[in-house]
């Protein structure tokens, strides 16, 4: 019976998150279009709301092309591995104090450890399409993954030396009480290590040279067409998801108000807010930023960030420790 | 054992960054580039061939289709290598018309550029931006001559159409609107870290490089060669109006970014003063022979258009039709230093490099 | 009308420009430019050959612009040397042109001094035979001459001995014939 309800809980997780990507398209496409003078999707259903619906169904009916040359094994199982740990690692996200599927001890651990499986995915699918602009795509994600990997586990040490836990429910119950209690404020460098790295790691502008379409074409996706290609772009937003959630979670409060008195607002209104805004930075940094280039990416994430995370876990320890 | 080897990859002639029909075939280690071949021709529609079976008039079009981003002064290098020939005087409205329509279309051609740059860059926002303000300029254009790419608005001894009621006014309108825009543009843009990084000390080349690749334009200018035919061999009425030759003496791209973008400004200065002075009435066209037949000889003339020097050399037999008709075009000239600039680099600057130096396929091709 | 009177009015300045061709002293008003031929002519004749210059003249149409033909065994000498004479440093390259006279070729070089004050343009001929054509390549004077020289071999199908990578540009490498020959007829007309 727990196991039944279980999956129906899953079935109805994934709902949201299709939920989500589909409305997180057309929002990013609605706000991008603001951005740059123009109105963004507006024909399919009232004021565009079915775009993303439409486009989503129109791959689906697209016809599946394999390349000859392509490794057909690997092709087929690439967007599979990259789009299997996005969803995974939603299970341990804390919408409000009861709200979570599974609160696990290391549930950070947990997360890093899954959603760094996705760019392996990226990687096979940029070898296997046996194509020059894939296979440079592929390796330049193993390479940005790698360099920022390290900087944003390290730079959440802070976080978890504050609130001297793993599980992401015992880090938000840490940060109650007002704006001030939450750890983007003692762990500014923190915070924005994180953003930074989380960026990054989502392959978005101005980090998206595995995808950069004006030198790699489409970059890994290239030969990928159908579902198959709504496999890796559904993965990208889910992962946006993800990291909208996660930073939410460990340095914007997670489902407590900012000031005591607005606590009669129901938590999950917080968390969606703070979730919201950071969706939206997301978007509103791709409209903005020109992208950077590979050895920028390299020099900046372990020449600037690594350093400067191990500096902040230093610092905090040494605070803790006079502190306590 | 490990063993590497070279990847060679062929980038066009589709790709979203050769800005047309542009291949290049590079050898990389990596993702450095050891050795770069261009391959054009892709677009070659043989406008030389064709001019020779049609009267100057009707060459005037094919010229609009050169360089599309800037048929303006493209057309004007035309005419102006028939009226030297002629010797032809022509009224003064129409030199006024003439170089405020080039001077606008300079100003849109940068525009395109700092957009399509900006795009290749990385940045999506201000190719939308500089789309916005460049749709004024060709607006105004439709006004003027019912195109809003190919003109054929200039004919040997002036040109087609008469500035209609109220048009000047709107390109004195236009002048501080511009003038805004710009100071949004540099905001945006000019001062971003990451952008600066990309182009800072990329492609670069000294002046001696620039002069024997005979390279004009803002690729010559940023090396810190004050050459521009507007002020050193000045045509139509150029010498009339005051204006500064930006230069920069980087070199790389950042410099020819920071050119481009001053030359914009320079333009609109000199607008303000046609505009000013822009004669009340007058014809708009010379008295020309309805069958124009220059005198036999051979003419080079040049102009500075917004890519470079671009000149048009007739060799005249008395015919109607030009005996042989030659365009110097600057964006083919200017492409050929990209081969030598490209080696050593990495795949993110070829973008870089090859949008900096500004070519436009259907000139480079001919 | 108006058409025939253009013509006739033009008459006595080309009958001025055959004069200037054959003899320079006599012209009844003498361009501006004169001397400077004169002397171009003279460095010319000192420093490579005698009878390196073909002749020599004053294009009035052309805002009296000085133009020689040079002999085409000698070009490739003069190009150095005018670039790397003090007083001409004709470095800049601004535009090659090739053209069929249906008797002759002639290809047509416009330079330009970017490091004296005085930007002095000069144009340059070279004439080349109908049957087979050839002339010197400056690639290695000027860079500029790299493409140029191939789009002429490709349109005209005149040979450049000395340059680098000789091959069509604008055609595909399996073109046959040279499309810019005044006698070009193409293998398929449709196309």
């Amino acid at each position: 019976m727990a196991l039944l309800q279980n999956i129906l809980w899953a079935a109805f997780l994934l709902v949201v998150v299709l939920g989500f990507v589909t409305y997180a398209i057309y929002f990013e496409r609605k706000v991008i279009g603001w951005i740059q003078l123009r109105k963004g999707p507006n024909r399919v259903g009232p004021l565009g709301l079915f775009q993303t619906v439409a486009d989503v169904l129109k791959l689906l009916i697209k016809e599946d092309t394999i390349p000859n040359k392509a490794d057909r094994f690997l092709f087929i199982l690439a967007p599979v591995i990259t789009f299997v740990p996005a969803f995974v690692v939603l299970a341990t996200i804390p919408y409000t104090a009861d709200w979570q599927f599974a609160d696990l001890n290391v549930g950070l651990l947990y997360y890093f450890a899954l959603s760094s499986i996705s760019t392996i995915g990226i990687l096979l699918g940029g070898w296997a399409s046996n194509n020059k602009y894939s296979l440079l795509g592929g390796m330049r994600s193993a390479a940005q993954m790698i360099s920022y990997e390290v900087p944003l586990v390290m730079s959440v040490v802070g976080v978890i030396l504050l609130s001297g836990s793993l599980s992401l429910n015992t880090i938000v119950e840490g940060q109650a009480g007002g704006f001030w209690n939450w750890n983007f404020l003692p762990q500014i460098v923190g915070f924005i290590i994180f953003i930074i790295a989380a960026v990054s790691e989502l392959n978005r502008t101005p980090f998206d040279l595995p995808e950069a379409e004006s030198e790699l074409v489409a970059g890994y996706h290239v030969e990928y067409s159908g579902f198959r290609f709504a496999f890796f772009m559904l993965a990208e937003y889910v992962y946006v998801y993800a990291i909208a959630a996660l930073t939410t979670i460990l340095f914007l409060g997670g489902w407590h108000s900012p000031l005591p008195f607005l606590d009669f607002i129901p938590g999950i209104i917080w968390f969606i807010l703070k979730f919201s805004s950071i969706v939206f930075f997301l978007f509103w940094i791709r409209a903005t930023l020109p992208r950077i280039r590979v050895d920028h990416l390299m020099s900046l994430g372990w020449k600037v960030l690594l350093p400067l995370a191990l500096v902040n876990i230093f610092v905090t320890t040494i605070i803790i420790e006079i502190f306590k | 054992m490990i063993r590497t080897e070279e990847l060679l990859l062929n980038v066009g002639p589709q790709h979203p960054s050769t800005h047309g029909v542009f291949r290049i075939i590079v050898k990389l280690d990596g993702e450095v580039i050891t050795e770069a071949t261009p391959v054009i021709g892709y677009l070659h529609r043989g406008t030389e061939k064709l001019a020779e079976n049609l009267t100057y008039t009707q060459v005037i079009p094919y010229t609009d289709r050169m360089d599309y981003v800037s048929a303006m002064t493209n057309n004007y290098v035309l005419c102006h290598a028939v009226e030297t020939l002629m010797d032809l005087e022509i009224p003064e409205r129409a030199e006024f018309l003439r170089l405020i329509v080039m001077e606008l279309q300079r100003i849109a051609s940068h525009l395109v550029w700092w957009g399509t740059y900006l795009l290749d860059i990385g940045a999506m926002s201000p190719f939308l931006y500089a789309f916005r303000e460049r749709e004024m300029i060709i607006n105004m254009f439709n006004e003027l001559c019912g195109a809003r790419l190919t003109y054929f608005y200039m004919r040997v001894g002036g040109v087609k159409w008469d500035a209609p009621e109220g048009w000047i006014d709107k390109v004195r309108d236009f002048i501080p609107y511009m003038r805004d825009k710009l100071d949004e543009y540099e905001q945006l843009v000019s001062g971003n870290e990451i952008f600066l990084a990309r182009v800072k000390g990329v492609g670069k080349y000294d002046a001696q490089t620039a002069i024997d690749y005979g390279l004009s334009g803002a690729n010559l200018r940023s090396t810190g060669v004050k050459f521009d035919l507007r002020k050193n061999q000045p045509y139509s009425i150029y010498d009339r109006f005051e204006f500064d030759v930006p230069v920069q003496t980087e070199g790389d791209c950042y410099a020819r970014y920071l050119v481009r973008f001053e030359e914009i400004k320079q333009s609109l200065r000199i607008l303000e003063q046609a505009v000013e002075q822009f004669p009340e009435d007058g014809k708009i066209m010379a008295k020309v022979p309805r069958v124009i037949r220059p005198p036999e000889g051979e003419v080079y003339t040049r102009i500075e258009s917004p890519r470079g020097e671009i000149g048009c050399h007739i060799v005249s037999k008395k015919k109607p039709q030009p005996y042989r008709l030659k365009f110097r075009r600057p964006s083919f000239v200017n492409l050929q230093i990209l081969p030598k600039l490209l080696v050593g680099e990495t795949m993110t600057n070829l973008v870089t490099i090859l949008g900096g130096i500004d070519i436009v396929l259907g000139e480079v091709d001919g | 009308m108006s058409d025939q009177k253009h013509v006739t009015e033009m008459d006595p300045k080309e009958a001025k420009k055959e004069i200037e061709e054959n003899e320079v002293v006599e012209i009844v008003e003498p361009s501006p430019n004169q001397a400077k031929l004169d002397r171009l002519v003279d460095l010319v004749k000192s420093n490579i050959a005698e009878d390196a210059v073909e002749e020599a003249y004053i294009n009035e149409l052309d805002r009296d612009l000085p133009s020689i033909v040079i002999r085409s065994p000698y070009w490739l000498k003069t190009a150095m040397m005018l670039k790397e004479s003090e007083t001409l440093k004709l470095n800049y390259l601004r535009n090659v042109s090739g053209i069929d006279y249906e008797t002759y070729f002639e290809v047509v070089y416009y330079l330009l001094s970017m490091s004296t004050d005085n930007q002095q343009d000069i144009c340059i001929k070279i004439k080349a035979d109908r049957e087979d054509p050839s002339i010197p390549s400056v690639t290695s004077v000027w860079n500029t001459a790299n493409w140029n020289e191939r789009e002429i071999y490709d349109l005209l199908g005149i040979q450049f001995p000395g340059h680098p990578n000789l091959k069509r540009i604008m055609m595909p490498e399996d073109w046959e014939g040279h499309p810019l020959r005044k006698d070009y007829e193409p293998i398929d007309p449709e196309v």
